[in-house]
């Protein structure tokens, strides 16, 4: 075990992934020289030269795609986009390429790439930088959901990421970039679809991923003194979706919270409730409820910021809510 | 001049093929044999014909949804194409495509693209990952003037500029995107001046002479092959058919159409290989061998089977 940082993590996974495979490259802006917006890519291009480490210009659609061109033909790219929300302007070569070419061509191609970024609020970033983009992506067949929540998962499925034969998306955060945890030693690599109890209880499960996690724990160790014993479920991969960890939790508690960054209009929390209805509906002593951001575009100012996403005071009133029932 | 003699007759054969081969699939269409959209490329052979006769089996295709015509060339089955069409599992694409999405993974054919402009990234992409390699593959990328003015399209003449790609852009400008005449889509009437807005090398000629057209893509694919440049060119060309099966065409006069057909280049094939001494009964032979094969075709698309339920999520994943 070692400690490092979440970006460190990252760093190191694409670092060992190039050295072991010469068909793996990183694209995006400011990845080389300028060592990356958030120091994710910092000492690549020393280490692996401009013919791996590519600065691009502005053209997020025309590096993406031209990247999903690369990876058609055997490379296996490495695409950064500054922030997920930039990846809109790409969102045609995602959907209608990257995710589709393997299915519309009969199973002829396959498309091993990897998108990836900071998602989600940061630090009052405002109106068109705040989105938890993976509501909208995770709703596509044909590609992959990570939501690397913890240092040793940032590392794991950066490598499953780069291994994988089908376009996988990491959805980073830049509030987690300087988080410290312990990093198993040796190879180790995520698999898909496979949810992660983080904390056992026995009263309510909370489900959740990516960076609500810590929200979500904190939440469970404010209420361990005295309220109710609450179990918390990382689903830390989206697409695949591993629901039957949590439909296994909520048979022991009976109640369940997903809690999530995006909007509360449907996406991944509203699926996963569907799944837990349908499969645990004789085992649920209470509606589910959802503790998600505000049905609304993100405020500047801090304190509506704040007000806006989930954390641990919205998490807790969820969990009362849940058990009052 | 005898080496010209059977490259324009293996040209004619491909041009012929392809006329016919969509000639069929007009008719399969009105017979409600084939569903979706249909989009023909009658009267444009001359293009695509003299373009891929310039390229090598290494090198990589990429078009639009108007891709029939490139398959064909590049060496997919008129069988397989045809059951593509038809929705068979046989097909190209297992059924799976249809029309707009023929892939030949073997013959280098990236595919068929229905987003339009969406796919000219793509094309980079191909010659980028040949540069990466430098196994000197170049990559053709094929779209129509009315990809001229979508972002991806600009993005990815600037990026293959910028990063020196080995590529060939064909503007098929057949003069219409969909229903809207040159005139009212463009502020240039030469699609091949964008190229100056990014410092790449162009070219602009009609397509009407298939040998030329072969002379002309073979500079800009050695170009692209010996010094890792890419080229942006505007094939001038006509489709004497509806942006689809559904579009009449109403936006054209008679007139304009019958005009255009005197520079069909099937004709003008007939003409230059008469001028070299081919016979009536060679030609005939051609043709008759064409027409047998696309018979064939036919019957063999009716007669496949269609894919199983179990393909509908198949492919979802490698």
């Amino acid at each position: 075990m070692r400690e490092l940082r979440y970006r460190e993590a990252l760093r190191e996974a694409m670092a060992e992934e190039m050295e072991r495979d010469e068909r793996v490259f990183i694209m995006g802006e400011e990845v080389g020289h300028y060592q990356g917006a958030y120091k994710v890519t910092e000492g690549l291009l020393a280490r692996f030269g401009e013919r791996r480490v590519i600065d691009t210009p502005i053209a997020e659609e025309g590096f993406a795609g031209i990247a999903i061109g690369a990876a058609m033909v055997g490379l296996r790219p490495i695409v950064e986009f500054m922030t997920w929300n930039f990846s809109a302007v790409a969102f045609d070569q995602i959907l209608s390429n990257a995710a589709k070419l393997r299915q519309m061509s009969g199973g002829q191609f396959k498309v091993p790439i990897v998108f990836r970024g900071p998602n989600g609020a940061a630090k009052q970033t405002a109106s068109q930088h705040s989105h938890a983009m993976e509501t909208f992506y995770a709703q596509i067949p044909g590609v992959k959901v990570f939501m690397p929540a913890t240092v040793a998962d940032a590392k794991a499925m950066m490598k499953a990421a780069i291994r994988d034969d089908n376009p996988v998306l990491i959805f980073e955060d830049e509030r987690l970039y300087g988080l410290k945890g312990e990093v198993p030693d040796g190879d180790v690599v995520a698999e898909f679809g496979v949810s992660q109890v983080r904390r056992e209880g026995e009263d309510v499960t909370i489900a959740t991923w990516g960076k609500m996690l810590w929200q979500c724990l904190d939440a469970a160790e404010q209420l361990a003194k005295g309220g109710p014993s609450c179990e918390v479920i990382d689903l830390r991969s989206l697409r695949p979706m591993d629901h039957e960890t949590v439909v296994r939790s909520v048979r022991k508690t009976g109640r369940l919270v997903v809690v999530h960054e995006t909007w509360p209009y449907g996406g991944p929390g509203a699926e996963l409730v569907d799944r837990v209805q349908r499969e645990a509906f004789d085992a649920l002593d209470a509606p589910v409820l959802r503790c998600t951001g505000r049905d609304a575009s993100m405020a500047y100012n801090k304190k509506l910021e704040d007000l806006t996403i989930p954390d641990a005071k919205t998490v807790l009133a969820a969990v009362r809510a849940v058990m009052s029932y | 001049m005898q080496d010209d003699r059977e490259l324009l007759l293996g040209l004619y054969r491909q041009m012929v093929l392809i006329r016919r081969f969509e000639e069929a699939s007009a008719k399969a269409y009105s017979q409600g044999k084939i569903g979706g959209f249909l989009h023909l490329y009658i009267g444009q052979e001359g293009c695509a014909v003299g373009a891929l006769a310039a390229l090598e089996a290494k090198d990589y295709v990429v078009t639009t949804y108007r891709d029939h015509a490139q398959a064909l060339i590049r060496g997919t089955s008129a069988r397989a194409c045809m059951a593509e069409l038809f929705g068979k599992v046989t097909g190209c694409s297992k059924g799976l495509g249809g029309s707009m999405h023929f892939f030949d993974a073997d013959n280098h054919m990236l595919g068929g693209y229905g987003i339009v402009g969406g796919h000219v990234p793509i094309a980079a992409g191909a010659a980028f990952a040949s540069k990466y390699r430098g196994d000197g593959g170049v990559a053709v990328c094929f779209f129509g003037e009315g990809s001229a003015t979508i972002g991806a399209f600009s993005e990815a003449l600037a990026l293959a500029a910028l990063w020196k790609l080995p590529i060939v852009f064909i503007c098929e400008n057949n003069e219409y995107s969909m229903g809207t005449p040159l005139s009212r889509s463009l502020s240039v009437a030469d699609v091949s001046q964008k190229a100056l807005a990014v410092g790449m090398e162009r070219d602009a000629f009609s397509c009407g002479d298939v040998l030329a057209v072969r002379d002309r893509v073979a500079v800009a694919v050695k170009r692209a092959r010996e010094q890792s440049l890419p080229t942006l060119i505007e094939a001038r060309t006509y489709r004497y058919r509806g942006h689809s099966m559904s579009d009449p065409g109403k936006y054209r006069t008679p007139d304009e159409i019958e005009e255009r057909k005197k520079s069909d280049p099937i004709l003008n094939a007939e003409t230059q290989l008469r001028a070299m001494g081919v016979s009536d009964a060679e030609l005939e032979k051609i043709n008759a061998s064409v027409e047998a094969e696309v018979e064939d075709c036919v019957r063999f698309a009716e007669e496949s089977a269609e894919p199983d339920e179990s393909l509908i999520e198949a492919f979802n994943y490698a």
